[in-house]
């Protein structure tokens, strides 16, 4: 499954792995607003941004050629919103829209395979984004895999009882429906289920955490020459 | 010597009118494990539920001495550690050690002391290698006993199992009667397995339509009711000279 490859990368050690979430969540928001303030014409600043990304990678020790095929996940929107562009005629705007929307795809990617999720959410909540979202993050995370099994042995068990034809053509749609309602069903049970083992374990509404952050000296200085190179290259 | 869990008649009914517990008395002795049998849907789960306020009914509960109120429901916690039937349920947390450590947490340990008292648990159940998996990355017998050492790091005093055995496969199943009988608690277990009672439990009660309706050794009220999987009647067991 693709999260849980991401997973395995994320739990590497290089340079970009020991940096402070925090570092690396604000390197990431400058280079999407550098990214996103750039004109599509400027082919330097859009290539000086990817050799960044490859630098990143590299150094990372994470797979190039993998991490830039996942990253082309993003290509089905931003092609059709490209393609809308360039039939009405802004051909500019198109290729700017692919382009950008698929380096910023491979850049979370890269942040994503450098940091473990737990870390990454409690970066993100350090960094005030709201603590139930961060929650609801972790959750999805964790159940992801056991709700995309039980959806596979709804797929197999359907398939396997698929042996008409016209009941394959027709039926397909319906029995994909009545599953999804199925999963949402047995997800809600879930939910009530992990919140009683919760109960159990003494919780009070708020969750505890293990690893308290730290932001050492070198993550600042990390953050900083990653900003000011890309602040710079747009600039110039 | 005051009963770990002393229950006078415990009812309960759910939103939808399903009357689960109908007036149920039940005592636990320290030291004592006790199986609990019955139909799927006799009660079993849900009057464990009440024991640590999960489900609240009318009725008396007392556990450790406290009478069960909203005030003693934090201590009460502590001393009764619950494993769910369904692990992945009770394995939210991202990394094993993470969640072995969630109830020391909640109970005021700080992260240090919730560290130590996780791996202290985890070598316990024979997991602490497992410390910086995912929990999705085990297998159901690992899911297991990892759920176990989240509720042993707590130390409580009580272990209730909700059907422990379930997705084991043999070797699973010998191993985590094993590991049970090295842990000092007192045991509720519900189970519908008489081999694996047997091998805990000196007691079993039987639940029947929300009431409890037997209280004997394990061995009796198997014989009562004739709850085992062995006692299937000679004209439906499997024969290989037989041809359907």
């Amino acid at each position: 499954m693709h999260h849980v490859h991401v997973d395995h990368w994320s739990r590497g050690k290089s340079l970009l792995h020991a940096r402070d979430p925090r570092a690396k969540i604000l390197a990431l928001l400058v280079f999407l607003i550098v990214l996103a303030t750039t004109p599509a014409n400027a082919a330097l600043i859009l290539g000086i941004d990817a050799a960044v990304l490859v630098a990143g990678i590299l150094i990372a020790g994470l797979p190039l050629v993998r991490l830039l095929l996942r990253a082309m996940v993003v290509l089905p929107f931003s092609l059709t919103f490209g393609l809308i562009s360039w039939l009405a005629g802004d051909r500019l705007r198109a290729i700017g829209l692919v382009e950008k929307s698929y380096l910023s795809a491979a850049a979370v990617l890269l942040v994503v395979g450098t940091t473990a999720l737990p870390a990454l959410l409690n970066g993100l909540e350090k960094l005030g984004a709201p603590r139930m979202l961060v929650l609801v993050a972790q959750f999805i995370y964790r159940y992801l895999f056991v709700i995309s099994e039980q959806a596979q042995h709804m797929r197999l068990a359907a398939s396997s009882r698929q042996g008409d034809p016209r009941f394959h053509r027709k039926g397909r749609f319906r029995a994909a429906a009545g599953a999804l309602a199925v999963l949402f069903a047995r997800s809600y049970y879930r939910a009530d289920g992990i919140h009683r083992a919760m109960l159990a374990r003494a919780f009070t509404g708020r969750f505890p955490l293990l690893n308290s952050l730290r932001f050492r000296f070198s993550d600042g200085v990390f953050f900083l020459a990653a900003a000011a190179f890309l602040i710079l290259a747009r600039v110039q | 010597m005051t009963p770990l869990i002393e229950v006078r008649g415990l009812h309960f009914q759910y939103e939808d009118g399903t009357k689960a517990l109908d007036g149920v008395d039940f005592t636990l002795e320290r030291g004592e494990t006790v199986a609990l049998f019955g139909a799927n849907g006799s009660g079993k789960t849900t009057f464990v539920l009440h024991l640590n306020g999960i489900l609240r009914g009318e009725g008396n509960i007392s556990v450790c001495g406290m009478p069960l109120s909203k005030q003693t429901l934090p201590a009460i916690r502590a001393k009764i550690g619950m494993v769910f039937q369904d692990s992945d349920e009770q394995l939210f947390m991202p990394t094993v050690l993470e969640d072995v450590a969630f109830g020391p947490l909640n109970l005021g340990s700080t992260p240090h002391e919730a560290i130590h008292l996780a791996e202290a648990a985890l070598e316990q159940v024979g997991m602490q290698r497992a410390a910086g998996k995912a929990p999705y990355h085990l297998s159901a017998g690992e899911k297991k006993r990892v759920a176990l050492a989240g509720v042993l790091a707590m130390n409580p005093e009580i272990l209730v199992l909700d059907e422990p055995s379930t997705f084991l496969d043999p070797p699973g199943h010998s191993n985590l009667v094993h590991l049970l009988k090295t842990l000092p608690q007192s045991k509720l277990i519900i189970t519908h397995d008489t081999h694996f009672a047997a091998a805990l439990a000196g007691r079993a009660v039987f639940f029947e339509k929300g009431k409890l309706v037997a209280d004997g050794p394990v061995d009796e009220i198997v014989q009562q009711f004739h709850w085992s999987y062995s006692a299937l009647p000679d004209d439906l067991r499997y024969s290989a000279q037989r041809r359907f």
